[in-house]
């Protein structure tokens, strides 16, 4: 294990964290269809990222070529300090990768699935039963341990998929959409596993397409639309990107309604509610701006709230456009 | 790990992990043992006077066609055994835990040397039922040596190598088990146009020479030198030569098919 992937402390220290992946210039075609058009991506050590985009983006195929599943057709890439294409084999030796499709062997059992993976990353016997004991424990596996993992419902296939993932204490994870197709309370299962793996200082790369999992979980976000990376940031940055945030104001008084509405031209009349909605990227200068404004003019709001776009807000803007024709996300 | 002690170690793995499944699915092995064991019954107690009747130069002696058969019903279950071969390697390649062990630090032969023992170890079994149900009904060598013996079962274990790789090349060429199925199919074809049931010199002129240096022929007439006595001649250098070309052309075409960029 190179000292470039030692668990660091959460972000607020003065120097950056080496980089667990990094991509640069990332791109691949099949055939004469480009899906990933030139991607730079840097992760620091110990964070998660999150990859959005909606179905068929391209977060696959970049999760395929990271963890040298297929190989690009230009880029340098780095995961774990090795290069992607000189070093495929250090590169596996640093990863694990929980894919979109559960990648367990179903007709043997949970644990047979486990201790073949203890056999694979060369642990000693007594050493893979007790990893396998433990992890299978951790994912709440132990009672279906002896049953064939094809029997398995969605949610503990995934666990099971997970906890074979973690058999050689990867630092680097990568899980691709590890709750689509997952009920609610599995899904939150799963966040937590998430956390607890980030709180080992472990590296995640999550490709999702749900924006309150990527809301959630991430530090930082990219926005993958059209093969390139449409915006990147963390959850707030990205939503400040992005207009739709806006200050309602809601009045029960007609007449203080109605003088709002001759001093702020700006705003949005929903009559029927005597409400206003100004535009404001929600920030305490423009905040006070406005009350100022309100001030000034002696109006009195009954009500007073801020709304900040969410990610949905973000992820339609940045891939609606061409896009509107096509099935949306979720 | 030096690198010859990871692919033995991760090959015993893989191969540990295809036991596993073949002994907890034996229903595919037990359904390709079926054929050979069919044929040898249809073609002994069926067909087998007129059989018999035709190469014995008259004589219609039925323990004689069953010497003469069980030979190339030997290579048969060969054969039909390495299509399950083909089916298990095509359903494997489908699943995702294929896409995670190419992802892992492991030797990447390993998937295919473990599915080429497990299959060579399964084939050796079925020989082994075969060559029982022939005891059974009658079939006895005609005093072979303990070295002929061996090298009978030598002769075996290299024709089931080399029809194992083939049939694992062509299990990753198809793109679903059903496909591969039928791509296999010619493996337990082969043996109907060999001189497994009547001797290739009987068969029409034009088609002599297909039947005599197709794999089968040279190996069902060496394995009939060895257990019987009759002439091998050039038959055994020809048998040799296909099991090492067909081995050497099985596995580089499996290597460089499971070294593509999967789906």
């Amino acid at each position: 294990m190179p000292p470039s992937v030692m668990p660091t402390s959460k972000k607020g220290e003065g120097v950056p964290p080496p980089a667990a992946i990094s991509a640069v210039g990332l791109r691949k075609s099949f055939g004469d269809k480009t899906v990933l058009d030139g991607i730079d991506l840097r992760i620091p050590t110990g964070s998660v990222f999150a990859l959005l985009g909606p179905n068929g983006a391209g977060k696959t195929t970049v999760v395929k070529i990271l963890s040298t599943l297929i190989t690009a057709d230009a880029g340098e890439l780095r995961v774990g300090g090795h290069d992607v294409a000189a070093e495929p084999q250090a590169v596996r030796a640093a990863i694990g990768v929980t894919g979109q499709f559960s990648a367990v062997d179903g007709l043997i059992t949970g644990e047979e699935n486990m201790l073949l993976m203890a056999d694979l990353q060369h642990l000693p016997r007594q050493e893979g039963r007790r990893v396998a004991a433990e992890l299978l424990e951790r994912f709440d596996l132990t009672d279906a341990a002896k049953k064939p993992a094809s029997s398995y419902s969605g949610g503990m296939k995934r666990r099971l998929d997970l906890a074979m993932t973690l058999v050689g204490d990867p630092r680097i994870i990568f899980l691709d959409e590890p709750t689509t197709g997952l009920d609610p309370r599995s899904r939150h299962n799963m966040w937590q596993i998430i956390r607890e793996l980030l709180a080992d200082g472990v590296t995640v790369f999550l490709t999702t397409q749900y924006l309150e999992e990527a809301d959630e979980l991430a530090d930082r976000i990219a926005v993958l639309h059209d093969g390139k990376i449409a915006a990147e940031g963390s959850s707030e940055e990205l939503k400040r990107i992005v207009p739709g945030g806006h200050v309602r104001l809601r009045f029960t008084d007609p007449a203080a309604y109605r003088t709002a509405v001759a001093t702020l031209h700006e705003a949005d009349r929903d009559d029927d509610a005597l409400a206003l909605r100004v535009p404001s990227d929600g920030t305490q200068r423009e905040l006070r701006s406005l009350l100022d404004r309100l001030d000034s003019a002696g109006i009195e709001t009954d009500e007073l709230s801020v709304h900040t776009p969410d990610l949905d807000d973000v992820f339609f803007a940045l891939t609606g456009g061409t896009d509107k024709h096509k099935e949306t996300a979720r | 790990m030096s690198a010859l002690s990871l692919v033995v170690r991760d090959s015993n793995t893989m191969l540990r992990r295809n036991l596993l499944h073949a002994r907890r699915y034996p229903s595919l092995t037990l359904n390709l043992l079926l054929t050979p064991v069919m044929m040898l019954m249809l073609f002994v107690y069926i067909f087998g006077d007129v059989m018999s009747a035709g190469i014995g130069g008259g004589g219609a002696d039925r323990s004689e066609y069953i010497a003469y058969i069980v030979p190339g019903i030997l290579l048969m279950t060969i054969g039909s055994t390495v299509i399950g071969a083909a089916v298990s390697v095509s359903t494997d390649m489908s699943e995702g835990i294929i896409a995670r062990f190419r992802t892992m630090a492991i030797h990447r032969g390993s998937v295919l040397i473990g599915h080429v023992i497990g299959s060579v170890l399964q084939v050796l079994v079925s020989l082994v039922l075969v060559g029982a149900v022939a005891a059974a009904i009658g079939f006895r060598s005609t005093d072979a040596t303990v070295l002929e013996w061996l090298a009978a079962f030598g002769l075996l274990a290299l024709f089931a190598l080399a029809l194992t790789w083939i049939a694992v090349g062509m299990g990753l060429a198809s793109p679903n088990a059903e496909a591969a199925s039928n791509t296999a199919m010619p493996l337990i074809l082969l043996p109907l146009i060999s001189s497994a049931f009547i001797p290739a010199d009987t068969m029409p002129g034009w088609f002599q020479p297909i039947a005599e240096y197709q794999p089968f022929t040279p190996a069902i007439e060496t394995l009939r030198g060895l257990l019987l006595g009759t002439e091998i001649g050039h038959n055994g250098w020809l048998a040799i030569a296909w099991c090492v070309g067909l081995s050497v052309l099985g596995y580089f075409w499996s290597k460089s098919l499971f070294e593509r960029d999967p789906k």
